[in-house]
C-alpha cells in the first residue's frame, strides 16, 4: 500500500488509514467511558446516545447539495428525509434525556436513613 | 481561495471541538449530579457541528438556495416532530421510545448512503469509480461503505420498529411463516453481501445500479426484522442495547463513505456504548449472546412443561391488611421492582408508601437487578420519575447481602429476578443467574397478578416458602390498599 502511494507521489495518507485510525481509538475510548456509567443512568446513555447517533445530521446535509439535487430528484427526497429524521433524533434525544434526568433527585428527606 | 481554506480550517477544528464535547458530555454522564450538564455539552458539540457543516457547504459553494429552503423546512420539521414527541412521551413508555428513536437514526443513515446512487446514475459511472478520487483503494472504500450503511442502517431500522412493536404488546409473536428462522437469515445476508458487491463495484448502468439500491434496501429490511423476531419479549433490553450499537455502526459506516471523522468518532461512541449495554444485560442473566439473539430460553421453557400455574402446593395467600400489618411493625424494608410495576403504573404508590414507612421510622430501600423492566436502566427512571432518591435505590451486588438483616422484602412484579432456582438448583435453566437473594428475608411479600411464570418459563419455588406470602394482585391497586390500611393503624 504504502509503496503504490510513493509510487503515485502521493504526500499525504488516503482517508481509509486516517479513518480506520481514528474509529480504532474512537471505539477504545468510548468502551472506556461508558463502562463508567452506573446502571442507574443507563437509561438515559442509550437516549442521549440516540441523540449523538443523530451526528447523520452532518453527512444528510451534504445530500441536498447542489451536486446531488441536480443529479436526481431522488436524491433530494433522500436528503429531506435524513434530515428530518436526523433531526428527530437530536431534539427528541437531547430533550427526552434532560426531561429524564431532571428528575434524578437527591434525598429530600434527610431524616431516613437508608445511606449506606 | 484562502478564505475558503481557512474556513475548511475553522471548520475541521469546530468538528474536532464537537467529538471533545460529545465524549466530555458522555464522562459527565457518569455521575447523576454531572449527568445534565454533560448532556448539555454534547448538545452544544452537536450545534457546533452543524454549523460548521453548513459553513464548509457554503464555502465550497455546494448549497444553492434550494439546498437552504429544502434543510431548512425538512430540519424545522424534524425538530418540531423530535421536541414534541420528546415532550408527550410518558416514562412508562420509555423502552419503546427509544426503540423508535434508534430505528430512524438508522434510517437516517441508510438513506445519506442510498442519496450515492441517484449521484453515481447521474454520471453513469460505478459507486466505486465514483468514490475514486486521489488515493488507490479510495473508491473500494466508499462502495463497501456505502454498501454497509445502507445494510446496517435498514436493520436497525426494521430491527427497531419490531422491538418497538413487541414492546406496545403489538407483535407477539417469534416466527411469522419463514420470517425469524436463521435459514432465512443466512440467505439474506449473503443476498445482502452480494448484492453490495455487484451494486458496488460491477454496474454502471444507471437502471442497474437502482435496482442493487432497491434489492439491497429491501432485503436489509428483511433481515432486520428476521434478525429481531426471535428474540422474546422480555429478552428486548438485549435487543434495544444491540440496537442502539447498531445505529452508532450505521452513522460510522457513512463516515466512510463522506470521510467525515466527526461521523467515525461519535458513530464509534454510540457503537461502544450499545455493544457495553448489551454484554451488561446478558451477564445478569448469564446468557451468551447468541443465546439471546436466537431465543434459545424461550424454546426451553414452551418445552418444559412447566409454565401452568399449579404445581404450587403451599402458597400463602395474603391481603393488603395484613401486608400493612407486617410493614407497620418492620424496621427495614426492601422494595424489589419488578416489570409488574411498570405495567401497573405503581411507581408513584410505592413513593407514597415508602414515605410513610420512612415517618415511621422504618428504612426503605431498593433493590434493583439489572434486566428488570423492558430497556437498561428502566426502574431507575421510574422511580426517579415518582421522586424516589436514587441513593435509595441499590444494585444487585450492593445489596444482596442485607437481605439477611431485613424484616420485609415487598416484590414487586418481578419473578426471574429472585427465583432461588438460579443458585439452588443446578440444573434450572437460569442456573447461575446472578438474582436477589430476597429469601433471606424473615418475610417475604410477593405482590404479583398471578402464579404464572416469569420470561424463563420455569416455576419459582420462592412463592411458596415459608417465610414467604402471596398477594394476588395488580401492583399499583395492592398498594394503594396498602397504604390505606396502613393510615388506619
Amino acid at each position: 500500500m504504502i509503496a503504490v502511494i510513493a509510487a503515485e507521489g502521493s504526500s499525504s495518507l488516503p482517508f481509509l488509514i486516517v479513518g480506520v485510525w481514528v474509529l480504532l481509538l474512537s471505539v477504545f475510548v468510548g468502551f472506556i467511558i461508558i463502562q463508567k456509567v452506573p446502571p442507574t443512568l443507563h437509561t438515559p446513555l442509550m437516549s442521549g446516545s440516540n441523540a449523538i447517533s443523530g451526528i447523520t445530521i452532518v453527512g444528510s446535509l451534504y445530500c441536498v447539495s447542489v451536486e446531488y439535487v441536480e443529479a436526481s430528484t431522488v436524491c433530494a427526497v433522500l436528503g429531506c428525509l435524513a434530515i428530518a429524521m436526523a433531526m428527530i433524533n437530536v431534539v427528541g434525544g437531547f430533550a427526552v434525556t434532560n426531561r429524564m434526568l431532571q428528575m434524578f433527585k437527591a434525598k429530600d428527606a434527610p431524616k431516613s436513613g437508608a445511606k449506606s | 481561495m484562502l478564505g475558503v481554506i481557512s474556513i475548511q480550517y475553522v471548520a475541521e477544528f469546530g468538528y474536532m471541538a464537537a467529538s471533545a464535547l460529545f465524549m466530555l458530555g458522555l464522562i459527565k454522564l457518569g455521575k447523576v449530579k454531572s449527568a445534565r450538564q454533560g448532556m448539555s455539552w454534547a448538545a452544544f458539540g452537536m450545534a457546533i457541528a452543524i454549523a460548521a457543516t453548513i459553513a464548509l457547504l457554503f464555502a465550497d459553494d455546494h448549497w444553492s438556495t434550494k439546498s437552504v429552503l429544502l434543510a431548512a423546512a425538512s430540519a424545522i420539521a424534524g425538530s418540531a416532530l423530535g421536541y414534541w414527541m420528546a415532550i408527550k412521551v410518558p416514562m412508562t413508555s420509555m423502552p419503546e421510545f427509544v426503540a423508535f428513536f434508534n430505528g430512524l437514526g438508522g434510517l437516517a443513515s441508510t438513506f445519506v448512503a442510498l442519496a450515492e446512487i441517484p449521484r453515481a446514475a447521474h454520471l453513469q459511472l460505478s459507486l466505486a469509480d465514483l468514490g475514486d478520487k486521489d488515493h488507490p483503494g479510495e473508491g473500494a472504500m466508499f462502495a463497501i461503505a456505502a454498501g454497509l450503511a445502507v445494510l446496517i442502517g435498514a436493520v436497525t431500522f426494521s430491527g427497531s420498529m419490531i422491538a418497538y412493536a413487541k414492546l406496545a404488546g403489538k407483535v407477539n409473536k417469534n416466527r411469522a411463516g419463514p420470517l425469524g428462522s436463521q435459514g432465512l437469515n443466512a440467505l439474506l445476508g449473503v443476498a445482502s453481501i452480494a448484492l453490495g458487491v455487484w451494486g458496488g463495484f460491477f454496474v454502471s448502468d444507471p437502471a442497474q445500479i437502482y435496482v442493487a439500491g432497491g434489492a439491497l434496501l429491501v432485503v436489509s429490511l428483511v433481515l432486520g426484522i428476521g434478525l429481531t423476531m426471535p428474540i422474546g419479549g422480555a429478552d428486548m433490553p438485549v435487543a434495544i442495547a444491540l440496537l442502539n450499537s447498531y445505529s452508532g455502526i450505521a452513522a460510522m459506516t457513512t463516515g466512510f463513505v463522506l470521510q467525515n471523522n466527526l461521523l467515525i468518532v461519535a458513530g464509534s461512541l454510540v457503537g461502544a456504548s450499545g455493544i457495553i449495554l448489551t454484554q451488561i444485560m446478558c451477564k445478569a442473566m448469564n446468557r451468551s449472546l447468541s443465546n439471546v439473539l436466537l431465543g434459545g430460553l424461550q424454546d426451553a421453557g414452551d418445552g418444559g412443561g412447566a409454565k401452568k400455574d399449579e404445581g404450587y402446593t403451599k402458597v400463602k395467600t395474603t391481603s393488603a391488611e395484613e401486608l400493612a400489618q407486617v410493614l407497620d411493625s418492620a424496621t427495614s424494608v426492601i422494595f424489589v421492582p419488578g416489570y409488574g410495576l411498570a405495567v401497573a403504573q405503581a411507581q408513584h404508590k410505592v413513593r407514597e408508601l415508602a414515605t410513610l414507612l420512612e415517618k415511621k421510622g422504618a428504612q426503605v430501600r431498593y433493590a434493583i437487578h439489572p434486566v428488570a423492566g423492558r430497556m437498561p436502566g428502566h426502574m431507575n427512571i421510574l422511580l426517579a420519575e415518582a421522586d424516589v432518591p436514587y441513593e435509595q435505590l441499590y444494585e444487585l451486588d450492593k445489596i444482596n447481602d442485607d437481605f439477611k438483616n431485613t424484616d420485609v422484602v415487598v416484590v414487586l412484579g418481578a419473578n426471574d429476578v429472585c427465583n432461588p432456582a438460579a443458585t439452588q438448583d443446578p440444573k434450572s435453566p437460569i442456573a447461575g443467574m446472578p438474582v436477589l437473594e430476597v429469601w433471606n428475608a424473615r418475610t417475604v411479600v410477593v405482590v404479583k397478578r398471578s402464579l404464572a411464570s416469569g420470561y424463563a418459563g420455569i416455576r419459582n419455588e420462592l412463592f411458596q416458602m415459608d417465610n414467604s406470602l402471596m398477594l394476588l394482585a395488580d401492583a399499583k391497586k395492592a398498594l394503594e390498599d396498602t397504604v390505606t390500611e396502613l393510615k388506619a393503624l
